[in-house]
């Protein structure tokens, strides 16, 4: 019979809860269509939905930067579903087909075995709501993730006001609780123009739509219908500051940049208003995909790191499938949701055969040909270091990357200890960026350990991609040539209150220490024969001298 | 590049490992003049080096006389930030935890330092965010707490300025002998030679010590730590109790480890996956528990590391018979607080073949001569058998 050491995680790995043959993460188009498809085929489908999001998250811009700009409704989460439920059709046809819909829960963390962790007796899933968490097992999972917002900063973007086109859209008409009457969206392309035409509609002023190219990125005609109600376009400008009472925005300033992004002196211009959304992309949320170990590979036409899916959107590992904006974005999608649809379609359906069920099908699904690979001027990353470049430029090094941690883009980029260190030595400013290279290539985690760079609350939703976008500039090479920074669980700040599982076996209780629970390890030296062994449940403190 | 490895291959000492214990013996080498060249797999202090609990109270180890005597010097002496911080409070929810943290303390005592026992009241002062169920605990004028993450980097760049050199992304893939010496160190770019060689490579040291024929019992583990936003600091961050280590960083953070490890394989040399499991949550109950005060506060990371340990506990921190220019180091996962004394031992092992400043003769690796080369099986620090999962992937893990 084996030994089993009982301090070890031998015999008290986690039971889920629950187990379900199929959890879809994600009721957006592609998750409703990947578990209603699952679902008609005859699998047991769970479908998991973080909205309603309850108001502390949002404070925190989690998961979408909402800017502080939800209004009192939000803290009502019993209206807060019932307008999620009717403001996402999909999902009535999902319970329709027997799907097991849970909205208002938060996956924030998934779990599966590897070369270091082998304990664990199913795949699983970390769920939360507000009150609590638990495990869900699975043997297949669709990620249906979405997209986040992509934010950079400039000076006074700290104020309340300064939102992502995903965090406006979602309070304009999921919640319809934007408190904001007067917005300036930054970036002119489908996702700008989009934007603009969707506050419009819900009755929210558009002061103007900058764009820092010379031209409107996006649809013509959509860019004329907008004019034709008012929308103001300042093309070939950047952002100079927003301004405004303590912690407000009343009004931001712009500046005119010439060929080269440099601001034009005397040009500037103020435009009133209480919000500001950035609508120049958005980047695929791979949290999960990371956390499962799919593989991840860099594509600048869908928006960066995207996972390496086959043509039935199954990832690098066989149980996890992607699909629809967290399988790849770009401002082209938005004019065909029908790929997001088609590809969770897809997924669900090679889901329920690759458990070997049989799919009650209609013939197999066709994925529309995905829209064209947009031109190399649309590289999003590309677009987003245009802006940032005419930002620097206008703004200075002065400017807060990271709000939470509060450093500023000087900070980052001479990689400085943070401020509340009061560190000063010739050693510490005889360091930077540049010597931290000659010991290998750019490494994002090490420098935000270093730097605290993204290491806030916001678990860097606000500053992953300029902090990105800042290193290669700083190391005059481009994002996609450094390594995707890690992702940790859990992927949404939940309070301990709410991660204390309820579940605990009791051997995990009993038999609790410390460290390693080595009586020897910690025996005085000069002591032969003194031990101490950490009291458990039933063992009080032991030391071998008594 | 500017690498100065374009003109010199090799250097008086190649060190095996950039974790906190090669780090500082380098750094302390470097001092003494001695042109040093640190290699290793990844990026410096990347495994549990840079990411435990960063407790530097270690007066029951041999090298805890030093360890106390050097870390308030340590900022100074490396000439960047390692956010040590003096004192450690325990807090006890239990009689018997109470027993633990007073013994944790005379021991201190034994050796010279002074300590208080905190009541109930006390203990609410000096930690507000303990609840009512904390019963006493006690108060350590010695002892302390650091960065992990910050400190080997401060290691690392001291031992630059020195005149040091490190390689980093270089894996060592072999050790030449000849004579009765290690030679060279051989790595995927090429050999490195080297008078004397120092392995400190954490989990993978016993594998380099039996290229040697040298056997050195050695069981990895995985354990993780769990760190929740900032809170309002407290007057002191060295707060640990209920079974979890740990401290309240400069910044605020509540950052703890403890619970269950899991035994594992010997890892190969890339670098592994940080993984971590549904532990967090136990993590999370029990800060919670230990702070009800912070039970709202929300965690916003986790992450694990991989360490070692040898059957006792106890480092081995020997100068090889044969080949007798090898030092071998491994702290048995207790090697960050230690750290400044230990590099200092390593290296006068290195330069002198003995420790000017501590008896290490209950660290010698002869110890473990009898020891059943089954020990593991034994003891039951073996890796959980795969677990029987019918179609469950879950084959491959992060690449954190």
């Amino acid at each position: 019979m084996r030994a089993i050491d009982p301090r070890s995680i031998a015999g008290k790995a986690p039971i889920p809860e629950r187990h379900a043959p199929l959890v879809v993460v994600g009721a957006g188009v592609a998750g409703v269509a990947a578990a209603i498809a699952a679902a008609r085929a005859g699998l047991e489908v769970m479908l998991v939905d973080e909205h309603p999001v309850d108001n502390d998250m949002m404070a925190m811009d989690v998961p979408l930067c909402f800017g502080q700009r939800m209004d009192g409704s939000v803290r009502n989460r019993a209206l807060m579903l019932e307008r999620v439920v009717e403001t996402n059709p999909g999902l009535a046809d999902a319970y329709e087909a027997g799907v097991d819909v849970q909205l208002g829960t938060y996956v924030w963390g998934a779990f599966v075995n590897g070369p270091t962790a082998q304990e664990l007796s199913t795949p699983m899933l970390g769920l939360a709501d507000d009150r609590r968490s638990w495990l869900v097992g699975y043997d297949r999972l669709v990620v249906a993730a979405g997209a986040r917002d992509v934010l950079l900063g400039f000076p006074g973007w700290e104020r309340a006001g300064v939102l992502g086109a995903s965090g406006a859209a979602a309070l304009l008409g999921r919640y319809r609780a934007l408190a904001a009457r007067r917005l300036v969206v930054l970036g002119s392309g489908a996702l700008g123009l989009h934007t603009a035409a969707l506050a419009l509609e819900h009755g929210v002023d558009v002061a103007a739509v900058v764009e820092v190219g010379a031209r409107v990125r996006g649809d013509a005609s959509l860019a004329k219908a907008l004019t034709e109600r008012g929308v103001a376009f300042r093309t070939g400008h950047t952002i100079l500051e927003a301004r405004g009472r303590t912690g407000e925005i009343e009004s931001v300033a712009l500046v005119a940049v010439d060929g080269d992004g440099q601001p034009v002196a005397g040009r500037e211009t103020d435009i009133a208003c209480d919000a500001v959304c950035w609508a120049i992309g958005l980047a695929p949320s791979v949290e999960l995909l990371h956390l499962v170990g799919a593989q991840l590979s860099f594509d600048a036409s869908i928006g960066g790191w995207v996972p390496e899916v086959d043509q039935r959107m199954r990832t690098s590992v066989p149980t996890v499938f992607a699909a629809g904006d967290c399988a790849g974005f770009h401002d082209g999608r938005l004019a065909t949701p029908g790929v997001a649809q088609a590809q969770g379609r897809l997924a669900g359906l090679a889901a329920v055969e690759s458990l070997g069920a049989h799919a009650r099908t209609d013939g197999a699904p066709r994925l529309e040909a995905p829209a064209a690979s947009p031109p190399q001027e649309t590289m999003p990353h590309a677009y987003w270091r245009v802006w940032l470049d005419s930002l620097v430029a206008a703004g200075g090094w002065e400017v807060n990357v990271c709000q939470c941690e509060e450093v500023t883009r000087r900070e980052l980029v001479e990689t400085k200890p943070p401020r509340y260190l009061k560190w000063d030595s010739s050693q510490m400013s005889a360091r930077n960026l540049a010597t931290l290279l000659r010991d290998g290539p750019v490494n994002q985690d090490q420098i935000k350990r270093l730097t605290r760079a993204g290491m806030g609350p916001c678990q860097s939703r606000r500053c992953r991609e300029q902090v990105g976008l800042l290193l290669a500039r700083a190391a005059s090479t481009t994002i996609d040539r450094i390594a995707l920074p890690t992702f940790r669980p859990p992927i949404r700040p939940l309070p301990l209150s709410v991660l204390w599982p309820g579940d605990e076996p009791a051997a995990m209780r009993d038999e609790w220490v410390s460290w390693f629970g080595i009586p020897t390890q910690f025996s005085p030296h000069w002591t032969a024969g003194m031990a101490i062994d950490e009291p458990t449940a039933h063992a009080r403190l032991i030391m071998s001298d008594e | 590049m500017m690498a100065p490895m374009a003109t010199t291959r090799g250097a008086a000492v190649v060190i095996v490992g950039g974790g906190v214990t090669g780090l500082s013996a380098g750094w302390w080498l470097a001092r003494a003049g001695v042109d040093v060249l640190v290699l290793d797999k990844g990026i410096v202090g990347w495994e549990a080096s840079g990411r435990n609990g960063g407790g530097a109270t270690h007066v029951y180890s041999p090298f805890g006389l030093e360890e106390q005597r050097l870390w308030p010097q340590m900022d100074e002496l490396l000439g960047y930030p390692t956010e040590y911080q003096p004192h450690r409070i325990g807090v006890a929810l239990t009689e018997g935890q109470l027993a633990l943290a007073r013994r944790w303390a005379e021991i201190g005592e034994m050796r010279g330092f002074r300590w208080e026992s905190l009541d109930r009241r006390q203990v609410k002062e000096l930690v507000p965010i303990v609840g009512d169920n904390a019963i006493g605990g006690t108060y350590l004028h010695f002892g302390g707490h650091a960065n992990p993450q910050r400190t080997v980097q401060a290691y690392a760049w001291a031992l630059q300025d020195l005149g040091g050199r490190i390689l980093q992304h270089t894996a060592v893939t072999g050790l030449v002998e000849r004579g009765g010496r290690v030679t060279d160190v051989a790595t995927a770019d090429g050999t490195f030679g080297a008078d004397a060689v120092v392995i400190a490579a954490g989990p993978q040291t016993g594998a380099f010590a039996e290229m040697l024929g040298v056997w050195l019992p050695l069981a990895p583990a995985r354990v993780e730590m769990i760190a929740t936003e900032p809170i309002p600091l407290m007057r002191v961050g060295g707060v640990a109790g209920k079974g979890l280590y740990g401290r309240q960083t400069l910044r605020g953070n509540l950052v703890y480890g403890g619970g269950p490890h899991e035994w594992i394989n010997v890892p190969d040399m890339t670098t592994p996956e940080h993984a971590n499991t549904p532990l967090v949550r136990n993590l999370a109950r029990r800060l919670a528990e230990l702070f009800p005060g912070a039970a709202h506060v929300r965690l916003i990371r986790s992450w694990s590391g991989l360490v070692e340990n040898t059957p006792d506990g106890l480092p081995v921190i020997e100068r090889l018979a044969a080949p007798d220019n090898v030092v071998i180091a491994t702290m048995s996962s207790v090697g960050f607080g230690l750290s400044p004394a230990v590099g200092r031992a390593v290296s006068e092992l290195v330069q002198h073949g003995r420790c000017l400043f501590a008896d290490l003769s209950a660290l010698a690796l002869g110890r473990f001569a009898d020891t059943p080369r089954d020990w593991r099986e034994r003891a039951g620090w073996i890796a959980t058998p795969p677990a029987v999962a019918a179609s469950a992937g879950g084959d491959a893990g992060g690449d954190d």
